[in-house]
């Protein structure tokens, strides 16, 4: 028989193999493993002094424990201690003494010593990388930071700030990621050249968390075991895999076919067919991410006051909240997002082309110029950029669309570039101040200053009276005046600013039936898998 | 003269002129080619295609960027919205006939560019001979060593996006083969007799290559620039499927794919229906290219 | 030196100097796009201090050239240097990648090889028949197809409704880390392990993607089939083999086919390298690891560093596999000589 008598017969065998792959209809995942698909691709490290992405903040609080942290079944209730069973504050508020819990063991069977703690605090502000700010801000530098962050024995650490804050603000701060507690000894044995063993946290971890990751597939997926020293509770579940798949579409497939457990990145219309189906439930949480557009003060006409409430009145909210954001967004227009302490409820805009040109008649532009709205490619922006420039089009703007890769739009709006920046924020630690100090400061609006950190700059928006009102608000130790702060900041800020906020998120996660106490977060913290059952 | 006579004209064993033998044979090529029925599918569809793009505003039912958020994601035939409504309630018969124009625009483009730089480099390369020739066809290699969509995309990526860009990233990536046909051509006409004779008559080499050259070269790129018509509009819809082609709300076919692909379970209609408007349009091409290379190139021809 | 030295020397030359030439295009598209690598690695949030310190940790302080220079030194040393966008070496991340999209496109060949060539004899064979016809439009219409498009629906399709094959990715997700890694081709491991149940978990995760990656080189591959097949049969030495009342099926298989297999080999080559740089969308849509996807998003995000890697590999694919079908044809073909 010749060569490709053989090869033709292999042919038709592999053509009855193609017929003949069949999978059964439903699967199921082990009882003990946790499988969600979400889309990960943000994770660079999962070194808590640098990383700071939320697929990274999801891995982080399950791996490392910090001195004070959130309790996932009660995320109102605020900041619990954790590795901190107390704290004392001085009478000056500018020293606050932690005292250490027992029982907190590192997956390498180190104990947990208020030593780490100095360490992991300490380190995060000597590296410097991106969220170090969130430490510095308190006047640490990698200069004074030894001294300034001290452990004076096994049980006792004390920290020291640059002058009063409220306490409030200070441990909210110490539950962000980068208030996670590594293990010295295991960090230290594996520094490289100096790098407080940053390069080897990138891939590895080394936390006195319920799990400890072990294998990252950048871009496919994290596989996270149960931390065997853990000190707590033995969580229910074995093991945890977030596997990335980018699509809605595939994740929920994926849920319907019971290849996972919680698909985290559905579309609305996926939302509205997983729950009709039997099996599947879909759980809401407000997130902290507010979608916002802002007018660079730059621009001559966008200055105009009468010009901006003319565009802050000629947006669809509800109609965008009820049709392609549905369920996604909840209209939300002030800058502290829902949950937050000093939340603003108060929505004075709705969708009136009236009230909107009779605003545009009395500003200095009736006819409105052209204008041109940054926008990154991604759907859901790109949906919110259409309407706007629909409505917008209707008041006589010439409304088009700049839209660019996430990095080039961003390029643009940090140089302040653009003319209208359609865009995204999310706080980065969960306290008021995290975004009361980006849109409603503005230290310096020079461009030699160059304080891209600040939202209110890079609109060039120039506010010095507001930004001393702000600052006030941080160091107000009185937990209600404080909020009433806020709240009047904010209704000044929806009037007067050059941002229009319009939309808060809500997370939509579908979830297989038996699936209970899946809690991403809510607005303030990230995923807690420790307390998942099935 | 009547239409008998014209027939007889054109199929005249005995052509009186030059110019009734080359018209002699193109009309036999046409006969050749009307018999054969997939590629007068072909061409027939492209017509209509090239129709429909023209009078895109007679054929369209609605103002293909009006949005109606209230009426978002109908079904195909609801409402007199032939293909449906995508997701922010556009009529998507009339945004695929409003595209049709994107799409030819893209095409009619890249075929004049790409095979304009391809000539210009290949001719140069073929007639100066020597160190140019090494060097120009040493970049030539390196171009047609890269990933072509990457390549297309790093420039895109670099340009910026939008449809002026994408033709000239995709120009810029399918020139080299028609570099290597200019070269191919130049060099057997460089030595010819006529070449020789218009020399000593005194004309520099721009003169030679661009008015006795190029005109021999172009017919071989036609036929080329023909066949890869079709891998041209795919190239521009896979850049629009990625958000580097045309931008919104422009109703780019690859980017109404793109658009609706989020939404494919339970409407299936968005991204399916400018799918196959891609495939239609990239498949006349493909069966009128296939019928032209038969009439052409008899080598490869069927019976 | 002897001729054949001097003409290998030649190709290595030519083969560095197109590598280099691919090297330094791509550096500079990097270098021009708009795009700021610095916040790439360090996100919107961070200081100016901390954007000047990565600036000149990225070595852009520097002058273009110098910088290409020092890139050129390192990738001879074998440094791709570290991914912006996962963090980890680019060596380490292609190593990761590359297999997956190996697997693919070799999977897809052989798809289209053991269909595309049966089909390309047939059609010449049977020339002008309807088999010929249909042969034809099955080709036409895999040139035809845009295979993101064509990759959703056929998702949709046999994942989504019909649950014939298993959903994007490489391995259903409690398959994952059960196989010992050494090929880094997911199927081939899983046979060596003699775990059959993860063979079969991978081969119905391949099957869609690479049986439409498939799809496009046996439209290549039963067109260049047919047109060497109706060359060979037009042959005297076919007639005269008829003439001698050899059976049709021996005169096709065993005279004509046998001197068209050179030709075939290099045509399949080809092939083969247009689908280790073709599956990009095809990855993007099956959610695949592989180098189309990591070079794509790497891209996309500015990621340099990767994209150099990743290009560099596929081009040296690309241009090896050219030439050796190149030496191929030469060595075997007489006319060539």
């Amino acid at each position: 028989m010749t060569k490709t008598n053989r090869s033709l017969r292999t042919a038709a065998l592999l053509a009855a193999l193609m017929g003949g792959v069949a999978l059964p209809a439903m699967a199921e995942t082990p009882p003990n493993m946790l499988v969600i698909a979400n889309r990960i691709d943000d994770i660079k490290t999962f070194d808590p002094a640098e990383s700071f992405e939320f697929a990274g903040a999801d891995v982080s609080r399950n791996v490392y424990e910090k001195l004070v942290n959130f309790d996932p079944l009660d995320l109102d209730a605020g900041f619990q201690p954790e590795l901190a069973e107390s704290w004392e504050v001085s009478e000056d508020g500018t020293v606050i003494t932690f005292t250490m819990a027992e029982g907190h063991v590192f997956a390498s069977g180190n104990p947990v010593t208020a030593k780490d703690a100095a360490f992991s605090l300490q380190r995060a502000v000597k590296l410097d990388k991106t969220p170090s700010f969130i430490l510095t801000q308190f006047g640490f530098t990698p200069d004074n930071v030894d001294e300034m962050i001290k452990a004076t024995d096994d049980k006792t650490l004390v920290v020291t700030l640059d002058q009063k804050y409220a306490v409030s603000f200070v441990l909210n701060c110490l539950t962000a990621t980068i208030g996670g507690i590594v293990d010295m000894e295991t960090v230290m044995a594996n520094e490289t050249d100096g790098d407080m063993g940053s390069a080897w946290l990138r891939t590895n971890t080394a936390g006195s968390g319920p799990y400890k990751v072990v294998d990252w597939k950048p871009n496919e997926s994290v596989l996270m075991d149960l931390n065997p020293s853990y000190g707590g509770e033995t969580p229910a579940m074995q093991r945890v895999i977030v596997q990335h798949i980018q699509e809605s579409a595939t994740q929920r497939l994926q849920l319907e076919r019971g290849d996972i457990d919680i698909a985290r990145n559905l579309s609305p219309e996926d939302v509205a067919s997983i729950k009709e189906q039997d099996g599947l439930k879909v759980v809401d949480e407000l997130k902290g991410r507010l979608m916002y557009w802002s007018a660079n003060q730059k621009k001559e006409m966008l200055t105009d006051p009468k010009l901006l409430e003319a565009l802050k009145w000629a947006v669809d909210y509800q109609g965008m909240a009820d049709s392609f954001l549905n369920g996604q967004y909840t209209v939300h227009q002030a800058f502290l997002p829902l949950t937050f302490l000093g939340a603003l409820t108060e929505k004075p805009f709705t969708y009136d082309m009236d009230k909107a040109k009779a605003a545009l008649a009395e500003s200095g532009y009736p006819d409105c110029g052209p204008i041109e709205i940054s926008v990154r490619e991604a759907q859901e922006r790109m949906d919110i950029a259409q309407s706007l420039q629909n409505t917008w089009n209707q008041l006589g703007c010439d409304v088009s669309l700049i839209v660019g890769t996430g990095a080039q739009t961003l390029d643009r709006y940090r140089a302040r570039e653009h003319d209208i920046y359609l865009g995204a924020w999310g706080p980065d630690y969960p306290d008021p101040n995290t975004n009361a100090g980006t849109f409603a400061v503005n230290p310096d609006n020079s461009d030699e200053s160059g304080n891209t950190g600040y939202l209110a700059w890079r609109n060039a928006w120039d506010i010095p009276e507001m930004t001393q009102d702000t600052l006030a608000a941080v160091v107000e130790n009185d937990t209600e005046t404080r909020a009433e702060m806020y709240i009047e900041l904010q209704k000044q800020h929806q009037q007067v600013s050059p941002f229009g906020i319009m939309f808060q998120q809500i997370e939509q996660h579908g979830m297989r039936e038996n699936v209970q106490n899946f809690v991403s977060g809510g607005a303030t913290t990230a995923a807690s898998y420790w307390v998942v059952t099935k | 003269m009547t239409h008998q006579t014209l027939r007889d004209w054109l199929l005249t064993d005995t052509p009186q002129s030059r110019r009734q033998a080359s018209a002699a044979a193109w009309y036999a090529g046409w006969l050749k080619l009307k018999r054969n029925t997939l590629a007068m599918a072909g061409l027939i569809v492209l017509i209509a295609l090239i129709l429909g793009a023209l009078c895109a505003p007679l054929l369209a039912t609605q103002d293909p960027f009006v949005q109606d958020l209230g009426a978002r994601l109908l079904a195909p035939g609801t409402d007199g919205h032939i293909f449906g409504t995508d997701s922010l309630g556009r009529d998507i018969w009339s945004r695929l006939i409003y595209g049709a124009r994107i799409s030819l625009y893209i095409v009619a483009l890249v075929a004049v560019v790409a095979p304009l730089l391809g000539l210009i480099i290949g001719t140069v390369a073929g007639y100066a001979g020597g160190i140019l020739d090494v060097v120009l066809m040493r970049f030539t290699d390196i171009f047609l060593a890269f990933p072509r969509l990457i390549l297309a995309l790093a420039f895109v990526a670099a340009l910026g996006a939008g449809i002026e860009n994408a033709v000239l990233a995709i120009s810029l990536t399918a020139w080299p083969p028609y570099a290597r046909i200019a070269r191919a051509e130049t060099l057997t006409i460089r030595n010819s007799d006529f070449i020789h004779a218009i020399k000593l008559q005194g004309a520099g080499p721009l003169r030679i290559i661009t008015r006795h050259v190029w005109p021999l070269c172009i017919s071989s790129l036609v036929i080329r620039v023909t066949l890869d018509m079709a891998g041209i509009i795919l190239t521009a819809a896979g850049l629009g499927f990625l958000g580097l082609g045309a931008q919104p709300p422009s109703p780019e076919w690859g980017a109404m794919v793109s658009e609706g692909r989020k939404y494919i379970l339970d409407y299936w209609w968005v991204a399916t229906i400018p799918g196959l408007a891609i495939f239609t349009i990239s498949l006349a091409f493909n069966l009128l290219g296939d019928g032209l290379r038969d009439v052409l190139d008899p080598r490869e021809a069927g019976k | 030196m002897p001729r054949w030295l001097r003409k290998l020397l030649g190709t290595v030359l030519t083969i560095a100097i197109t590598l280099l030439g691919l090297l330094f295009v791509t550096f500079m598209i990097g270098r021009v796009m708009p795009i700021d690598p610095v916040l790439a690695v360090i996100g919107e949030r961070a200081t100016q201090a901390q954007y000047d310190k990565v600036f000149i940790e990225l070595g852009l302080d520097k002058p273009l050239i110098s910088q290409f220079l020092i890139y050129v030194g390192d990738v001879l040393q074998g440094d791709f240097g570290r991914s912006i966008r996962t963090g980890q070496l680019v060596s380490d991340d292609i190593k990761r990648v590359f297999p997956a999209t190996l697997e693919l496109a070799t999977l897809g060949t052989l798809f289209g090889v053991f269909i595309g060539v049966p089909l390309g004899v047939l059609a010449a064979v049977y020339r002008g028949t309807w088999i010929d016809q249909l042969a034809r439009l099955v080709g036409l219409v895999g040139y035809s197809m845009p295979i993101f498009w064509l990759g959703l629906v056929g998702l949709l399709l046999f994942y989504g409704i019909l649950g014939w094959v298993a959903g994007p990715g490489r391995l259903g997700v409690f398959y994952q880390g059960i196989v010992p890694e050494r090929s880094g081709l997911l199927l081939l491991d899983a046979a060596i392990a003699r775990d059959w149940t993860v063979f079969k978990d991978a081969f119905s995760h391949i099957i869609l993607p690479a049986g439409l990656l498939g799809y496009f080189s046996l439209a290549y591959i039963s067109r260049m089939t047919r047109s060497f097949m109706l060359e060979q049969l037009s042959a005297e030495y076919i007639t005269t083999a008829r003439v001698k009342g050899l059976s049709e099926w021996n005169v096709v298989w065993r005279h004509a086919f046998r001197n068209i297999r050179i030709q075939l080999v290099t045509v399949i080559a080809l092939a083969y390298a247009n689908l280790l740089e073709g599956s990009v969308l095809t990855e993007i849509i099956f959610a695949w690891p592989g180098i189309g996807q990591y070079i794509t998003t790497s891209l996309l995000a500015n990621d340099m560093n990767s994209v150099l890697g990743g290009t560099v590999v596929i081009g040296t694919i690309f241009v090896g596999l050219n030439i050796f079908s190149d030496l191929l044809y030469r060595f075997f073909d007489p006319r060539a000589k």
